[in-house]
């Protein structure tokens, strides 16, 4: 299992596709976020690591801007290349 | 043969970005109108079309992703499905974005309402390599599905004629077609079971699970309560985690179940174009930079060709003015002419005045919108507003406050939140709009010397910004409190504006103010109007006196000018007199009227340029006391436009008087202290 380590979101490099695996945050925040598609298990990738702004990932086909306070709450399995 | 028409209600429903606009546009054209929702400040857009003999009264429920009790916009887009019980629910889906946009769908299906899906913005996807079988997916879902292009009108014909069939049909079951997992049903079954209340009522029975607020305060009976809570343990302990994300997680499994086997993706070309375009438009460097140059564009384009037109509509006017005043002699007193020409086209006409600017600017920002940019803007400016505790998109209506204040609160509207809104509004003011603008160009020349005109004039400006900061900081940090909202947000793929959708934009927002200017602006600027000519004088007391004279005791005797001198001790130590007091009661008209009135007072005749008042302003008074005229009209008091818009837009009397009453405090407190140390520095 050494291949696939845990991060935050933040810490992700531009262009690596990543599974989520926890939200660290309040439940109406989660479940604003599972509305708009940001569950657990669910796959993405990183469009910008805006460093230090916010963030643009793709999502199932679109662009979504978190912030960067958001994206250190979420934790993210590397799912390779 | 007079065939009876049929009545349908459509509520139209759909994500943020998934088109419905352009789906509400190509349904019902010009036969629409906006209003709010009752006590939510939360637009409400209904329309007319026929069809086939039907008459469709149809409803643009706001967008959402989803139906939680998280926000305003989905309360009320939910509870006006549960509540009017609208004969069709259709739902506008970005076909090229289907799995998340299915999201809403889903938990329409879960409302038990009749459901048709429209796939908007089938050309894009097909762009983008899906392929839908539509057929197949209607079937898994029970729910026509049609495939539409809003901004070229295709598959409209379509949809109305399966909302149609849909109104027509028997209801059908959809509720218990999706399936929650064996222990969330085990929940919902016994919770059925248990309760008379919920046997019918599947959606309720969910919605207790996820521990809805809204539908929690609804139920009173405490039992139902109890085991609810008992459920959610249950459930807790099963899955380790809260059921509402649960059963989210299973809905997105539903989804993707009935996508698996009807899309295919055919292309791996996603999002190119818009990605190369943002790697400009949002550089880490040059966004900002972009962003300003933009602005700076709109601004200076829409008050360049806005010129024109409010020179023509100044002119007419003016014409009215003299040909209305031409039915009584010369130089008649006439009560009914000077309220026709002073009170009602001297007030309403200056506020009618900017109308093409107000409708210039909103063609711009429609554009912006439109084509995907406002989204960007936000992105950009976010870094810097989120100090403040605002959202970017707080800055386009900002910088329209240069220009006005009553566009700038209009254009509020393109904050989704609530508290973010409402601290954008009350803090617009204190941008230096263009009407203060006029009262600087009087000032500012009589007091300052050339090097330093400029400079005081930026001062002015900036202490208006910073005093905006701090207000807006102190206001999310007290009365409007709250987690500044978690920064989400879809950025759309950059798209064409139509024509249709900016004109529209535009007529919608004319319409507007031209109603505000034609009800509460009159009603106000008639009461002015009065104050400054009522009680009257005896025309005896006047013999003797030229014109100009006349009308320097005429205000003075006026209620006006009796509330000035009133006032005189109350603004001593800002270091104003009863003739400066008397300006700026007259001015909570409009700012402008601040100069007029200085005139009147002054007893300059109206033929004189402006270097006469400003060389009896000198003699009379200190620069600093020039300075702090600027400040407290900079700071104090909104005209009432702004009340009135602020009004309207925040639903609540109450904000616009906090707004009026707030500034003029602040206003009296800033002025206070730098006249007073100003004073002791000066000597």
């Amino acid at each position: 299992m050494k291949t696939q380590e845990q991060t935050f979101l933040t810490n992700v490099t531009n262009g690596t596709k990543v599974r989520l695996l926890k939200i660290d945050a309040g439940q109406g925040l989660k479940a604003r976020l599972a509305a708009m598609g940001l569950l657990a298990g669910v796959e993405f990738s990183v469009i910008n690591n805006g460093h230090p702004g916010p963030f643009v990932i793709d999502l199932k086909g679109s662009r979504m801007v978190l912030g960067r306070g958001m994206a250190g709450k979420i934790i993210v399995k590397l799912s390779g290349s | 043969m007079a065939e009876k028409i049929k009545k349908i209600t459509v509520a139209l429903a759909g994500n943020p970005n998934s088109g419905k606009t352009t789906i509400f546009n190509s349904l019902t054209g010009m036969r629409q109108h906006v209003g709010n929702y009752p006590g939510v400040t939360v637009e409400k857009k209904e329309g007319t079309c026929r069809h086939n003999g039907y008459e469709l009264d149809i409803i643009d429920l706001p967008g959402t992703y989803s139906l939680t009790a998280y926000s305003t916009e989905e309360v009320v887009s939910r509870n006006f499905i549960i509540e009017k019980k609208p004969d069709v629910v259709v739902d506008v889906i970005d076909a090229s974005n289907i799995e998340r946009n299915l999201y809403l769908a889903v938990q329409l299906m879960e409302l038990n309402v009749p459901l048709v899906l429209a796939f908007n913005m089938s050309d894009i996807a097909k762009q983008k390599g899906l392929v839908f079988d539509i057929e197949k997916l209607s079937a898994l879902l029970e729910v026509s599905i049609v495939q539409t292009v809003g901004n070229k009108k295709q598959g409209i014909n379509e949809l109305l004629d399966s909302i149609i069939r849909t109104a027509e049909q028997p209801p059908k079951n959809l509720a218990s077609l999706v399936k929650y997992g064996s222990e969330i049903e085990k929940e919902i079954e016994k919770l059925q079971q248990k309760f008379d209340e919920l046997r019918n009522d599947r959606w309720t029975a969910i919605k207790l699970l996820e521990q809805d607020a809204d539908v929690l305060g609804h139920i009173y009976n405490e039992e139902i309560v109890i085991s609810v809570m008992e459920s959610i343990l249950r459930l807790k302990n099963i899955f380790g985690e809260e059921p509402e994300i649960i059963i989210a997680d299973r809905r997105y499994g539903f989804i993707s179940g009935a996508c698996q086997e009807t899309v295919k993706n055919t292309v791996e070309i996603r999002h190119n174009r818009s990605d190369m375009i943002d790697a400009v438009m949002t550089h880490k460097i040059w966004g900002l930079p972009i962003f300003i140059a933009l602005m700076y564009i709109v601004f200076d384009l829409t008050f360049r060709f806005s010129e024109w037109p409010m020179g023509w509509l100044e002119m007419f006017f003016g014409w009215l003015g003299r040909s209305i005043s031409g039915f009584w002699p010369a130089g008649s007193d006439n009560i009914l002419k000077s309220l026709l020409v002073d009170g009602i086209i001297g007030g309403v006409g200056g506020v009618v005045v900017f109308l093409p600017n107000i409708i210039l600017l909103f063609a711009a920002i429609a554009v912006l919108e439109d084509s995907g940019y406002m989204a960007r803007a936000a992105f950009v400016t976010d870094r810097l507003m989120h100090k403040i505790g605002l959202h970017g998109k707080s800055f386009i209506p900002m910088l329209i406050g240069f220009g006005c204040t009553v566009p700038a609160i209009m254009a509020c509207r393109i904050l989704e939140n609530r508290r973010n809104r409402i601290t954008t509004i009350l803090v617009l003011p204190l941008f230096s709009c263009g009407a203060r603008l006029t009262i600087y160009a009087l000032i500012i020349p009589a007091f300052f010397a050339e090097q330093w005109r400029g400079p005081v004039m930026w001062l002015i400006y900036f202490i208006g910004i910073a005093l905006a900061v701090i207000a807006a900081k102190i206001l999310r940090l007290t009365l409007l409190k709250g987690e500044t909202v978690p920064y989400v947000m879809e950025l759309p793929p950059y798209r064409m504006p139509t024509a249709k959708s900016v004109l529209l934009h535009m007529w919608e927002r004319g319409w507007l103010y031209l109603k505000k200017a034609g009800t509460v602006i009159l009603m106000l600027s008639i009461i002015l109007w009065a104050a400054a000519r009522y009680p009257r004088m005896n025309a005896e007391k006047l013999a003797g006196l030229n014109d100009a004279e006349t009308r320097t005791a005429m205000l003075k005797h006026s209620v006006i000018g009796r509330a000035g001198s009133a006032l005189e001790p109350a603004l001593k130590p800002l270091g104003f007199d009863y003739k400066i007091a008397t300006a700026l009661i007259g001015s909570m008209a409009a700012k402008e009227v601040f100069v007029a009135q200085m005139g009147i007072v002054y007893a300059v005749s109206e033929h004189d340029d402006a270097s006469v008042l400003q060389e009896k302003l000198r003699s009379d008074y200190t620069p600093l006391q020039g300075f702090c005229i600027m400040l407290f009209c900079l700071i104090s008091a909104p005209c009432i436009a702004t009340i009135a818009i602020t009004r309207s837009e925040t639903g609540r009397i109450g904000w616009a008087i906090f707004q009026w009453a707030g500034l003029t405090a602040l206003a009296y407190a800033v002025t206070f202290v730098v006249y007073q140390v100003g004073m002791i520095l000066l000597g």
